[in-house]
This record gives structure tokens, sequence and C-alpha cells, in this order.
């Protein structure tokens, strides 16, 4: 399993970073690689057990095999959803941060209502609500006829909408605290040189709150990559739906949610590493590579 | 909001006039009326113990407290208390041009690097071009002593060099005056005397100085005049040898005694 082998080497790097600045001692070091054998016994057990559950209830791998390009089709759908989920909910969180941080009523007033509206109900109503309700809307007889071309979505624009908007909500609170998290002296310096409100929180507040919003931006982004299966559960023909319908009509349905289930990690490991990437270049200037020489 | 009228000052040599100036927060009197002329290339240190408006009255130039009572004027640019409008806010960021501001605990920005920091509001606030900028802030850079460190991010340099790159970043507005709050109180103290070196340079070229610190043989040596605040008002002010030597007040003595 890959897959499993690179998060788990990816979790001991972390803890060897972490014994390795507490001092380099030797015995550290060999306590550390220590640990590191005994994981690696924990994953082969893991492994193992699973193993044996395969060949237990015969588990049918051709099956699985056969039917992974058909499933692994819906991946590009799955990812269309999520990578327009999140910069739609990115954009949607910046104007609500920047809204709830305002001193003007009416930005904050609508900030507020949208995260408190969004974050109160569940996603999948949202969905439901999208795709079902708003039609329905467009064909009240009150209703002019141009609604029916803005309400009766496309399933993949109800599916980016849904996701974006509810995930927008929960991300402008993570925006709100990154800006708050830029300390007061930082808009004092800007506006000191003479900038206006704007140019201090274009050119000096929101790209520093970006190093700080980063690191949970990613979190909301795998995260939304497994929510995004609730579009399959309106027909939407992503990774999920396909396991589901295969699986189902050929009473192989742990087969395909395995594998389905295998996809989806494989999938967050691969955006998590890049997460990684992109937290380190929005790092610089926080971190002191090496230091100051008088 | 208490109206104080300010009398006009007709073609003043006072580059930085302060009248009146009040701040209170809530019930808190910070500064009790304030009045403080400072002509053209003069160097005046304020001191004073912790609380007694030093700092507040430096921020109240600038407008990063706005006042409560009384009027600010900066190279003939007067405000006065009032509701913030559009032109208001206008006259304060021109104020805040011809000010440069040092803080105490530097506030560079640390997504830029020392040059960046430097050039960021010539280029943003005044719309220079980078090339330009850069040229100017290569000698701000040299006149600091940090040609080296110009692509160097604020995190990588010492407290020193950190206030020395602030300083260089206030020049770059090419300001009419400079107000220093308290620049050397976060440093320690064997990196004290490279940015007051700094400012003995700047005020050498004749830069109008309003310093607010504890550094009395910097005073002694640099500056014209010496302010003593205590409770928000001056009590005290003359040329150094006599505040240093012979201070009149029994307070400024006091505190004279405790901090020399």
């Amino acid at each position: 399993m890959d897959v499993g082998a690179t998060h788990g080497e990816e979790g001991l790097g972390v803890k060897r970073a972490g014994r390795a600045q507490r001092g380099g001692a030797p015995d550290e070091h060999s306590e550390a690689t220590a640990f590191k054998r005994k994981l690696s016994l924990v994953y082969l057990g893991i492994a193992a057990l699973l193993g044996l559950l395969f060949v237990w209830f015969q588990f049918d791998t051709a099956f699985m095999l056969e039917w992974l390009p058909y499933l692994l089709k819906g991946v590009p759908l799955t990812l269309l959803i999520c990578f327009g989920g999140i910069a739609l909910a990115t954009v949607l969180a910046l104007l609500g941060a920047l809204g709830r941080l305002s001193s003007n009523a009416i930005p904050q007033g609508i900030a507020n209502f949208y995260v408190s509206f969004i974050r109160g109900t569940p996603l999948l109503v949202q969905l439901f609500f999208i795709f079902f309700a708003l039609p329905q809307l467009a064909f009240k007889p009150s209703s002019p006829a141009f609604l029916e071309s803005i309400f009766v979505l496309q399933l993949t624009v109800a599916a980016i909408l849904a996701l974006g908007i509810n995930y927008g909500a929960y991300m402008t609170e993570i925006f709100r605290a990154g800006i708050q998290s830029i300390g007061h002296g930082q808009v004092e310096a800007a506006h000191a040189l003479g900038m206006t409100a704007s140019q201090s929180t274009r050119r000096i507040i929101l790209p520093q709150a970006v190093r700080v919003v980063v690191p949970p931006t990613g979190n909301e982004f795998i995260a939304m990559l497994k929510d995004s299966s609730l579009v399959g559960v309106v027909g939407g023909q992503e990774l999920f739906f396909r396991a589901q319908t295969t699986g189902n009509a050929q009473a192989h349905t742990f087969e395909t949610f395995a594998v389905a289930a295998m996809i989806y990690w494989f999938l967050t490991s691969v955006f998590s590493f890049f997460q990684k990437r992109l937290e380190n270049k929005v790092a610089r200037g926080h971190v002191r590579e090496q230091l100051y020489v008088h | 909001m208490p109206a104080v009228t300010c009398e006009s000052s007709y073609m003043s040599t006072d580059v930085i006039r302060v009248e009146n100036l009040e701040k209170h927060f809530g019930h808190l009197e910070v500064l009790k009326g304030i009045t403080l002329n400072v002509p053209t290339g003069e160097v005046v240190v304020i001191f004073g113990r912790s609380g007694s408006g030093k700092s507040t009255m430096l921020r109240c130039i600038n407008f990063l407290e706005e006042p409560t009572g009384g009027c600010i004027e900066v190279d003939g640019t007067r405000m006065e208390v009032g509701v913030n409008t559009r032109a208001r806010k206008e006259t304060i960021r021109q104020i805040r041009m011809k000010a440069g501001m040092v803080f105490q605990d530097f506030n560079l920005f640390p997504h830029l690097t020392v040059m960046e920091n430097v050039i960021e509001a010539p280029v943003t606030v005044k719309g220079e071009s980078k090339a330009d900028a850069k040229k100017v802030c290569a000698e701000l850079l040299e006149k600091v002593g940090l040609s080296d460190k110009a692509d160097e991010y604020p995190i990588r340099l010492s407290g020193g060099q950190k206030q020395r790159a602030a300083i260089a970043r206030a020049l770059a507005m090419r300001p009419k005056i400079m107000l220093f709050d308290e620049p050397t109180s976060a440093l320690d103290p064997e990196l004290i005397g490279e940015v007051l070196e700094v400012m003995r340079d700047l005020a050498k070229e004749g830069m109008t100085m309003l310093v607010v610190s504890h550094e009395m043989g910097f005073a002694r040596e640099v500056a014209n005049r010496m302010c003593f605040f205590h409770e928000g008002k001056i009590i005290e002010e003359g040329p150094p040898s006599q505040m240093i030597k012979g201070a009149r007040d029994e307070r400024t003595r006091r505190f004279l005694e405790a901090v020399l």
C-alpha cells in the first residue's frame, strides 16, 4: 500500500524534526530510530489485518481492478467541483472576513448573517436547496421568465455553489482570525507612512494573513474533497456515485467502496504534500534559516 | 468635545506646532493642554515617567491617536479636532507623509525584505517608480549602514539593524520631521549605540526631530532642547546643559537623578 507508506513516513518526519530540535544527542537519535521501527511494525500489523479480512471475506480483487478505471473517471468531476468550490469559498471568505471586521454596519450585518445562517444549516440541505428548490421558484406564476436561466442549474454548477457557499462561511472565520492575528503595530506603521486604509489592508495586512490562513485553508480543501461525495447523492457522476451504483448493481458494494476510499485517501495525500510545500513558501520572512551575524 | 480655536499661524518658522493639545481616554486625561513649537532643524528630546503622556503626544502629532482637543500643525499643514470626513482623512495623510515615525518595536513589515520595506511607501503612496525608489533606498541603506542587508527579511536582523532599517523606511518618504518613540527602549544595551549614531547623523544633517527617550548622553550631545513631561503637562523645558545640571523643578530633578 503505497499511500499508507508515504503517510507514515510523513508522520515520522515531523516527529523526528521535533526530537532533533530538542537537541541531537546520539542516544536521542537511536531512540528516534527505535520509535520509527515500532511505528512501522504497527503499520505492518494493520496492513496484515486488512489483508486477512480480504482473504476471509473473499474480496473480489479482480472485480476491483476491473472497475477501477470506471471509478477513476469520476475523479475529474470530483476535482472540478472541489477546485471550483474552494475558489468560490476563498472569495466569499475574504469578503466575509473584511465584512465582519468592517466598521460599516451594512457589510458587517450581511457577513454576520451569511456566516450564522450557512453554518447553522446542513451542507446537504443547502445542496438540495440549490439544486431542487431553487428551480421551483423559477416556475411560480409570479416569476419572470429570465429566472429560469438563473435558478435552473447544471448539477456541477449547483455543487460548486453549494460547497463554495458552505465552506466560504467556515473560512470567513478562518480569514477573520488570520487578519486579526496581524499585530496592530503593522497597521500603525503603514498608516504612519501615509498609506490609506485600503492600501494598508492590501499591501501589509492581507499578505501577512495569507501565511496564517494557508494551513487551515488546505485542511478545508481536503475536507471538501470528501464532502464533494454528497454531490453523488443528488446524482452527480463523481467518484462516490460511481462506486455506489456499480457496487449496488453487481453486489460488490464493499469492493467498490474500498476502491473509492483508497482513491480519496490517495488524493488527500497528494494534496497534503502540495499543501506543505505551499506553507513553506508563504512562510518566507518568518523562518530564520540561519542566525544573524553581527 | 471642547471647541478649541487655534490662533492662526502666519508664516511661522516652526515646522511643528502643537497647541493646547488634549487627549483623554474615557475619564483618563493623558494630555492636559500641551503647547510645543519646534523650529526647523531643532532636535527636541522629550522625557518623563511612563504614563506621563510623552508617547501619546508624539502619536497625536501624526494622528495615530486622535486628539480630543487642540491643534496640530506640521510644515504648514494644520489639523484641528473634528469629525473624520474624507477631506480630513486626506489632510491627516498629508501630515503623516511629512512626519516620519520610528516605533519602539520597529514594526517592520515581516513579509518584505529590508529593501521592500523601504520602497513600499514611496511606490504605493507616492507612486514613485520602483527603479527610482530602489536608488533612493540604496543611498538610505548606506547611510544607516545596512547596504549588505537589503535582501534580508527582518527576522534575520538584530534589533539594532531592525531599528536602523525602520529609520531608513521612514526617511524614504522624505519627511520634513522625524518622530522617534522610544527608539532604543527595546534594544539590548550593546545595540543602542548604533541606532543613536544614525540619529546623531540625521540631526547633523539638519533634520527636525522629536525624540521620546531617556538616553541622556544622546540628549546632552544632540538635543537643542529637552522637555520634561509630568502627568500630561510639560512642566519644564530648556537646553540640555541647563536641564541636566540645574533643573529648577523638584520633580524634574528627582526624575533625572533616577535615570542618570
